[in-house]
């Protein structure tokens, strides 16, 4: 067929279809929308009474420090010294590095450090310097600030390396209350290592975060009231609490978490087919992942709203012919 | 109003006369008012409006998708109403509070399941015919604008379901730069789109949606 025959081929389709010169049948619009209404209300009830609906209680600093401590100062130190994965992301949050792209159009940079956050000040200095009352804390802080910056990566390298021969051990001094929860007031044992300020600074912040006092510091904003979660979220997700409870829940994105929910409960499966770019190549190994991703939904998604000026697309259905099924009783009465 | 003005007013009433406002305008006013409701009627008359009949072909199970789309957006709505009136933290606290939330949520597992047959049964109609490209367009857009609008449901939650989502949904948004003025993680920002941005435009694409519904009619049968 060529062109133009396809051309004048529309034009008839659309032309037969402006109007309906064939016969009517009483309807009742209200009548039918309050059925409709019913119908789903009592639907949806009967699901909220049977399923009921997920909440699982979200993490915290202070059971994150209780429950996994060695992670918790595993992932304090390496926002001291730059090496977690918020220190390196790139806007919105810092210039570690320019963040994705495509080509040329680099997007997430443009658009600038909206949220800035300072790992090692906002996450470890910030906080050990508002802790009142213990001036050998103090000291340490002052000491590792006024510290070179390669003084300062030997102690965090030496650190980080002996984490992995750490022990947890209740906290020695400590008289620890019946009712004390188990992992309230444990601590970090490192094997002897020239750690410098840094085991006093991690002990101290791993205590200050048990007792719920990093939850508080990070959540403040220079105001009173604040619904900002962007810093504490971006500390809990570099440790390895949300990411193992999420495995546990088949969330992850290697599972098509995207699309799932905790339990059994169905989740944003619409997200089914943003959740597959993740799941095949390039995709799947390509650092500009996301902003590939974004782009190919971004261009599927205008294509499927201009659905009726696609050829091929919108000629599918008169091909595939799924309305002889559903007109079935017009075509039968031969109207 | 002085103490006379009331009992004078409400003897005209009785008496039948017409409001004032029915005496000053003209059939050929050209005020702005008049001229949009000529407008209004002249493009979508009550009888397109409210009809109390429909073309004999529109006899399938199909065309209740539709309906039963805009019934559960507005048991979303209802839900969603009661959880915004008592606040963020209430469903944690109760089981009404927690039933409230069951309902919201399985009324937009419904209002998608609804939609997607929806739409699918349109596309199998080719109900773009005839002019109605417009019906599709705000269809489709109603669907993308309704995803937004869940998931700052889902970010909202302030559970670890929340917490979750929102530290691996940020890195889509921040490649694109988009979460730089649209933070997942900032509670307060999404809580906002959730309950009132984002259902607005829901709302507004779906009356248009069904405004251009209602002036084009149903799409009549493919003749083959």
């Amino acid at each position: 067929m060529s062109y133009s025959t396809y051309k004048q081929r529309n034009r008839e389709l659309n032309d037969a279809a402006r109007t309906w010169r064939g016969g009517y049948q009483p309807y009742d619009l209200v009548k039918e929308a309050t059925i409709a209404l019913g119908v789903v209300a009592l639907i949806a009830v009967v699901l909220a009474i049977l399923f009921s609906s997920p909440d699982e209680h979200p993490s915290s600093i202070r059971s994150w420090s209780r429950g996994q401590p060695v992670d918790f100062v595993t992932t304090a130190v390496s926002e001291l010294d730059g090496s977690s994965g918020t220190a390196g992301y790139g806007p919105p949050y810092n210039h570690a590095q320019i963040g994705q792209h495509i080509a040329f159009i680099h997007l997430q940079q443009w658009f600038g450090v909206a949220h800035p956050i300072n790992t090692a000040q906002d996450y470890v200095i910030g906080p050990l310097s508002q802790i009142p009352g213990q001036p050998a804390l103090q000291a340490a802080v002052a000491t590792y600030t006024h510290a070179s910056a390669s003084q300062q990566a030997k102690w965090t390298t030496a650190y980080s390396n002996a984490l992995a021969h750490a022990d947890v051990e209740p906290q020695p001094t400590k008289t620890k209350p019946e009712t004390e929860p188990a992992g309230a007031s444990d601590v970090v044992v490192m094997p002897p290592g020239n750690y410098g300020p840094v085991t006093t600074m991690m002990n101290a912040l791993l205590l200050y975060a048990q007792a719920g006092g990093l939850d508080g510091a990070l959540l403040r904003s220079g105001q009173f009231y604040s619904t900002d979660y962007t810093k504490i979220l971006m500390f809990l997700a570099d440790g390895g609490l949300l990411a193992s409870r999420a495995q546990a829940e088949h969330l992850l994105g290697t599972q098509w978490g995207m699309m799932n929910e905790t339990g059994s409960f169905p989740g944003q499966s619409w997200l089914w087919l943003y959740t597959f770019w993740y799941q095949i190549k390039p995709f799947s190994t390509s650092a500009n992942a996301d902003i590939l991703v974004v782009a190919v939904m971004g261009v599927l998604s205008v294509l499927f709203v201009l659905v009726p000026f696609l050829p091929g697309v919108r000629d599918l259905p008169r091909k595939i012919r799924v309305y002889r099924l559903i007109w079935r009783e017009h075509y039968a009465s031969g109207s | 109003m002085s103490a006379t003005d009331g009992p004078a007013k409400v003897t005209d009433l009785a008496d039948g006369a017409s409001s004032p406002g029915e005496h000053t305008i003209e059939p050929g006013s050209s005020s702005w008012t008049a001229t949009i409701r000529r407008q209004a009627v002249q493009t979508l008359p009550y009888e397109k409006l409210f009809p109390d009949s429909q073309p004999t072909y529109v006899a399938s199970w199909i065309y209740l998708f539709g309906a039963l789309s805009l019934g559960s957006l507005a048991v979303c709505i209802g839900s969603g109403t009661i959880l915004a009136l008592k606040g963020p933290g209430w469903w944690h606290d109760g089981s009404i509070g927690h039933f409230f939330n069951s309902l919201h949520l399985w009324a937009v597992e419904l209002f998608f399941f609804f939609m997607v047959i929806h739409l699918w049964g349109k596309y199998w109609m080719s109900a773009w015919r005839g002019g109605r490209a417009k019906v599709w367009m705000t269809g489709a857009i109603t669907f993308l604008v309704a995803i937004p609008c869940a998931l700052t449901g889902y970010v909202s939650q302030s559970n670890f379901d929340a917490q979750w989502i929102s530290t691996q949904a940020k890195d889509a948004m921040n490649s694109a730069g988009i979460g730089s003025f649209f933070n997942l993680l900032n509670f307060g920002q999404m809580y906002g789109y959730h309950v009132f941005l984002l259902p607005l435009a829901v709302v507004g694409l779906v009356v248009a949606h069904v405004l251009l519904v209602r002036r084009h009619g149903v799409v009549p049968p493919l003749e083959s």
